[in-house]
């Protein structure tokens, strides 16, 4: 186990060094001089000189690449472009913003996709079958942002049940302001016993984490019904059967743990591609996550902020597989040997 | 097998095999929505960018199925000519993204060995970034353009295929006709062209017919941003976004190009898992052996 460890790690490395790479490629690729973005169309030639040297920008690529590197791992991120202020304190506001959003999703997906999953797998090729398969591909069907706004105009626009934007009341930071520890709103209003944000924030939260559990609660119930269906032609299945337990019993009793077992690194997996998913469903309800952050660098052309939420996720996305892998490598040991 | 198969069953194995209803219906409209799309000027009830400021945002009505948008533009009509280009970039990204994964994924797979693993590894990198996010930083560092989505996408997409082709190749490259065709002096270029690619695209084409309805949907959302297609062009992900401001007065102007990227990706999306599920039932054991420590995998296959 040790050494599978260590081999997964080793190349979890190497990926995320390929990504810083990858990312400077990509930052490398963009049209302009940064400097003339950072000092402003109206700069004199000697603020352009000066901002040159400051970010290295006269120095050989690989030079750049390796002051880029060195610059990370000291924990200096850049200075954003829009915001004037080190990307890495922008990235520690932002990013707990969308981990609340994503994760209240995963939530959602986690209580809905699985049962659902069970539902479709217990009547299979039935009635509860047929609209539980129809309605996961619907649900991963739809594009984010367009079920954004539909549900916006019917429940909030029209119906009025919930707020149309924002992540809680504004006013509520000066009733009842907020102490923070962790940055992650709701997390920190309950802690502190904050109630009035509490509240705010969940009623807030509604809309915008159902438009992001779509995705994920469909790839789930796919998941579910497949893995329990291929548990279903397995010898315990059959000497479950003979030993008179009925269909449903079977299912929830025996087959829905070994059944979980790909479904739990789904979940993983899952979770970093709604981090990016829900980049067009914050830029909607104003939801204040990676995704405005990244919106409002796109529009400022911030490349600075663009490498920074780019690498973060990216990173993420690694970790979620190592992450996977692990816990694979130790559920069944089988997975170590490839 | 010494009988003659019965007609019925010899019917079935020529007829292209449709698994299920879901597939069938999936197909059905895929048909209906590729000539919809080919058919556009023709089918279109008014002229692709007649601009008609008297009618303006209109609701739907017998003379303007969907409405009109805010310059009094037919809804209906930029729908059509909307989904030439949608597919266009989604037949573009799938050509291009799969011409250069099998290319370098079957010589992964044939020649093994470092080869194998630099171009693995180079795969690796390109994985570890959620699609959307490698496409949408490219696109972003890019001019705005239908041909930046594409190059994007071809970009993010083309390592799936490497590892999907890489992994058959390597499997075909053991048989014994191809181990025969060494033997013979067949030089390796032509073996690979004769023997492994051929007989490595199944795997492929249905990985192709399962993401054609991702890589529509973030095509669309690429363009939804403001990074792809641009005004006048029509395409769905950009009328969306230009229908957005009127949504809570006017839904019509954004909540049809909409539908149509929600029916075309789901027609894609059956039409994909139907080709999938016929193939796991032909090749027998095939989907037992991924459904168990394989599923990581299966699952990293499943979210892109």
């Amino acid at each position: 186990m040790l050494r599978y460890l260590i081999r997964r790690l080793g190349q979890a490395l190497l990926v995320v060094a390929g990504v810083v790479v990858l990312t400077f490629v990509i930052m490398r690729l963009v049209p302009g001089d940064p400097a003339v973005a950072f000092t402003g169309p109206k700069a004199t030639p000697e603020e352009l000189a000066a901002a040159h040297r400051r970010f290295g920008l006269d120095d050989p690529i690989p030079v750049q690449l390796l002051d880029y590197v060195r610059d990370l791992l000291s924990g200096d991120w850049g200075i954003s472009l829009h915001t004037k202020q080190p990307v890495r304190d922008d990235l520690y506001l932002a990013f707990p913003a969308s981990l609340e959003l994503v994760g209240t999703a995963l939530v959602i997906a986690v209580v809905v996709g699985i049962p659902v999953g069970v539902l479709a797998a217990r009547f299979k090729t039935k009635f509860p079958d047929i609209g539980v398969r129809l309605g996961s591909v619907l649900a991963v069907s739809i594009p984010v942002f367009w079920l954004a706004l539909a549900l916006q105009l019917v429940f909030a626009s029209t119906l009025d049940w919930f707020p149309i934007a924002g992540e809680y009341d504004g006013e509520l930071d000066t009733t009842s302001p907020l102490t923070l520890w962790t940055n992650i709103t709701i997390v920190d209003a309950l802690i502190t016993g904050n109630w009035p944000i509490f509240t705010s924030t969940l009623h807030h939260l509604v809309l915008p984490a159902l438009v992001v559990a779509a995705y994920p609660t469909g790839v789930i119930a796919q998941m579910t019904r497949a893995a329990l269906i291929e548990e279903g032609g397995q010898d315990h299945t059959r000497l479950e059967r003979a030993l008179g337990f009925g269909e449903t019993s079977i299912l929830t009793r025996f087959a829905l743990r070994p059944a979980l077992n790909p479904v739990l690194s789904l979940i993983a997996l899952v979770f970093a591609y709604s981090l990016v998913n829900g980049f067009l469903v914050e830029a909607i309800f104003n939801w204040p996550g990676l995704g405005r952050y990244a919106a409002d660098s796109i529009r400022s052309l911030d490349t600075p902020a663009i490498a920074g939420v780019t690498l973060l996720v990216a990173v993420m996305y690694v970790l979620a597989n190592l992450v996977v892998d692990i816990l694979q490598g130790f559920v069944d040991p089988r997975t170590r040997a490839r | 097998m010494t009988e003659a198969a019965p007609a019925e069953v010899r019917l079935r194995r020529t007829l292209p095999r449709i698994p299920d209803r879901f597939a069938a219906l999936g197909a059905v409209l895929i048909v209906l929505i590729v000539l919809a799309a080919i058919f556009a000027p023709w089918l279109a009830p008014y002229p692709a960018d007649q601009l008609n400021p008297v009618e303006a945002v209109r609701p739907p009505s017998g003379a303007h199925w969907f409405g009109t948008d805010q310059v009094g533009r037919d809804v209906l009509t930029r729908v059509l000519y909307g989904g030439r280009t949608s597919l266009f970039i989604a037949v573009a990204v799938l050509a291009a993204s799969s011409a250069v994964g099998v290319t370098l994924g079957v010589v992964a797979g044939y020649a093994g060995g470092w080869v194998r693993d630099v171009i693995m590894r180079i795969t690796d990198v390109f994985l570890a970034f959620p699609a959307l996010l490698l496409s949408l930083a490219l696109a972003m560092v890019l001019q705005p353009s239908v041909n930046t989505v594409i190059l994007a996408l071809a970009v993010t997409w083309w390592p799936w295929y490497a590892r999907l082709a890489a992994a058959s190749a390597a499997s075909i490259a053991t048989r014994g006709y191809v181990d025969a065709a060494r033997c013979l002096g067949v030089p390796a270029p032509r073996i690979v062209l004769r023997h492994v690619l051929p007989n490595s695209l199944t795997p492929v084409l249905v990985q192709l017919s399962l993401d054609a309805g991702g890589v529509l949907l973030i095509s669309a959302a690429l363009s939804y941003l403001g990074l792809g297609a641009q005004e006048p062009t029509a395409e769905w992900g950009l009328m969306v976004q230009e229908g957005q401001t009127l949504f809570t007065t006017n839904w019509w102007v954004a909540m049809f190009p909409g539908l149509a990227i929600m029916v075309t990706a789901f027609a894609f999306n059956v039409l994909g898992e139907g080709l999938r599920n016929a193939l796991d039932h032909r090749s027998g054991g095939a989907r037992r052996e991924r459904a168990e420590p394989a599923s990581a995998e299966a699952a990293a296959r499943v979210v892109k």
